[in-house]
């Protein structure tokens, strides 16, 4: 079965510094995969290459078998790709449910039709009790489910995650990962880019590591953790070496 | 709500109707019809810059083209005043997917597509001026002939329910834009442009809607302004001081709202002739630019204490006090 989103040799290259270096990665349809890296890694900048947000400098990107490299947003967004910002976007003036509809009116042209699917969606990240709140009164987590809730209402097949658990406390962290499975569990394909290290190993099928701008493994998120290039790109050269050392002395 | 909305367009429309019935006062008439023709221009205004986050400071460009349009189709082509003006709607229209075509598609946002606007709309007025087409800078004279079939009307009365026709007509279509998805996603493109991108809105189609939809709003005061003074000039039709005003009503009245347009219009005109009233009445004769200075104060005001507009303040207010 070909993958739901293929990206072969991504570059991208802003003047003389190279953010992304010849990244490739697979999504299977129906998974969540994981991107995790230290930071400046390039994964926000890969993110948005997939998005459509950023032109890359050479390499292709394939959802459903179609070269989709230099499709404008918001027709990728209509195929069925949508995504979430690392630093939240929400469009302050308007209410919760406003901000959902938005997402909803690419689907639904009548605005009953787009209201009522914001609800519906608001019920699914649980929002619910937040639908008439403006946006600007909103916690962080409730902006994060915010942004969530909008990719979702626009009923994508494909769902790019950017450090939606970035900044919460680790009780909403807890709140948050079922919501993210549940929507896996819905029929929707997630790529998710994350920091918070529980959220990877618990949430994910496979994870691939950028570092340097450079893919440096992928696999099941248990292979990774042990993986020696992995610890030191993480926690500097030789640490892999010296963690071993430490636990035979212990 | 919806039926709310529709009710007090109603209502409002129809108290403006009733209102002349109880004056036979030409000033008052008069004033009631100028005040008709910069809400149209400032309801233009209201869709770009208010829903859309678009701030012009050129809509003179489309005033100006509605009313040059309206002038010369007549006068040059002899086209009945009837048929001139949809056209010069069109026109406007036109002119504003040029500018937006133009000034979008190069990313231009914020106080760089004002100052582009703005820059177009001097253009326009310079052209106007040399060019012998448009009758150069001695303007153009609509032949005076009273009568319906050429938009012009014995009875003031009539010029002016044609003006609030219009008017109620733009409180309908802001109303449904409100409702539509195009008016969500404009809406949405105000708030958060790369946001609304990633949510499926094509920000550049939209944008281009919403500024075509504006120029022929504005356009549609021009054309008017033209069947009731009969005369223009390069000033009068693409000077700045219909740019000023098209923007200031909103801002005052309430941006981004329905009636936000109509209330900042009366307030303004009101505002301008209890002025020059005043200081006439003060100093003994006419102080031309008196009423500019109160506009500019109000603005200041305005800006520092009810950046909502005047409907802002009365719903904060109401807001506190329930």
């Amino acid at each position: 079965m070909s993958p739901l989103l293929r990206i072969e040799g991504l570059t991208k290259r802003f003047g003389g510094l190279l953010a992304v270096d010849d990244a490739c990665l697979q999504v299977e349809a129906g998974s969540i995969t994981g991107l995790i890296g230290p930071n400046g890694a390039g994964k926000t900048t890969l993110f948005t290459m997939i998005a459509g947000f950023a032109e890359p400098t050479q390499g292709e990107v394939f959802y459903k078998g179609e070269r989709i490299t230099e499709l404008p947003t918001h027709v990728r967004t209509m195929r069925g790709i949508a995504r979430t910002f690392q630093i939240v976007q929400p469009f302050a003036g308007l209410t919760v449910r406003e901000n959902i509809a938005v997402g909803a009116h690419l689907r639904h042209r009548a605005r009953a039709d787009a209201l009522a699917k914001a609800e519906e969606v608001a019920v699914q990240v649980g929002l619910e009790p937040l639908l008439d709140r403006p946006a600007h009164a909103l916690t962080v987590a409730g902006r994060k489910r915010l942004e969530l809730a909008r990719a979702l209402a626009t009923e994508p097949q494909l769902l790019l995650l950017d450090e939606v658990l970035a900044g919460l406390n680790p009780s909403e962290i807890r709140d948050m990962i079922p919501v993210v499975r549940g929507i896996r569990d819905s029929g929707v394909t997630i790529l998710i880019v994350e920091h918070v290290m529980q959220a990877v190993m618990s949430l994910c099928d496979t994870v691939y590591v950028l570092a340097e701008g450079r893919m440096i493994a992928a696999g099941p998120p248990a292979d990774v953790a042990r993986n020696q290039r992995v610890i030191e790109a993480y926690l500097g050269q030789g640490a892999a070496a010296r963690l071993r050392d430490g636990a035979a002395h212990a | 709500m919806k039926d709310k909305t529709l009710l007090l367009i109603a209502i409002v429309t129809l108290a403006l109707a009733l209102l002349p019935l109880g004056f036979e006062s030409n000033v008052v008439l008069n004033f009631l019809a100028f005040a008709m023709i910069i809400t149209l221009a400032a309801q233009g205004w209201n869709v770009l810059g208010g829903f859309g986050g678009q701030f012009s400071f050129g809509h003179a460009a489309f005033f100006g083209t509605g009313a040059y349009g309206m002038a010369l189709l007549q006068v040059r082509f002899g086209v009945n005043a009837w048929l001139a003006m949809p056209i010069a709607i069109a026109l406007g229209a036109a002119v504003g997917y040029a500018i937006g075509f133009l000034s979008f598609r190069a990313r231009l946002r914020g106080s760089y597509f004002a100052l582009v606007t703005l820059a177009f709309a001097e253009v326009f007025r310079i052209s106007a001026n040399v060019w012998s087409f448009t009758g150069g800078a001695a303007g153009v004279l609509v032949p005076l002939k009273l009568d319906p079939w050429n938009m012009q009307f014995a009875d003031k009365r009539l010029g002016y329910w044609l003006a609030l026709a219009l008017v109620a007509l733009v409180l309908l279509i802001t109303h449904r834009l409100r409702e539509s998805r195009f008016g969500a996603q404009l809406i949405a493109i105000r708030e958060n442009e790369d946001a609304a991108r990633a949510l499926g809105a094509d920000a550049l189609a939209v944008k281009l809607k919403a500024i075509a939809l504006s120029g022929g709003i504005t356009a549609a005061a021009g054309s008017l302004y033209t069947q009731k003074f009969l005369y223009l000039d390069a000033t009068l039709a693409y000077g700045p001081w219909i740019s000023v005003e098209a923007l200031l009503a909103p801002i005052i009245g309430g941006i981004g709202t329905i009636f936000g347009p109509l209330l900042g219009a009366f307030l303004l005109l009101g505002l301008g002739e209890v002025t020059k009233t005043f200081f006439a009445n003060l100093l003994g004769g006419a102080r031309p630019g008196a009423d500019l200075v109160v506009f500019g104060v109000l603005l200041i005001l305005c800006v520092a204490f009810a950046p909502r507009g005047v409907l802002g303040l009365l719903a904060r207010l109401r807001g506190r006090g329930a």
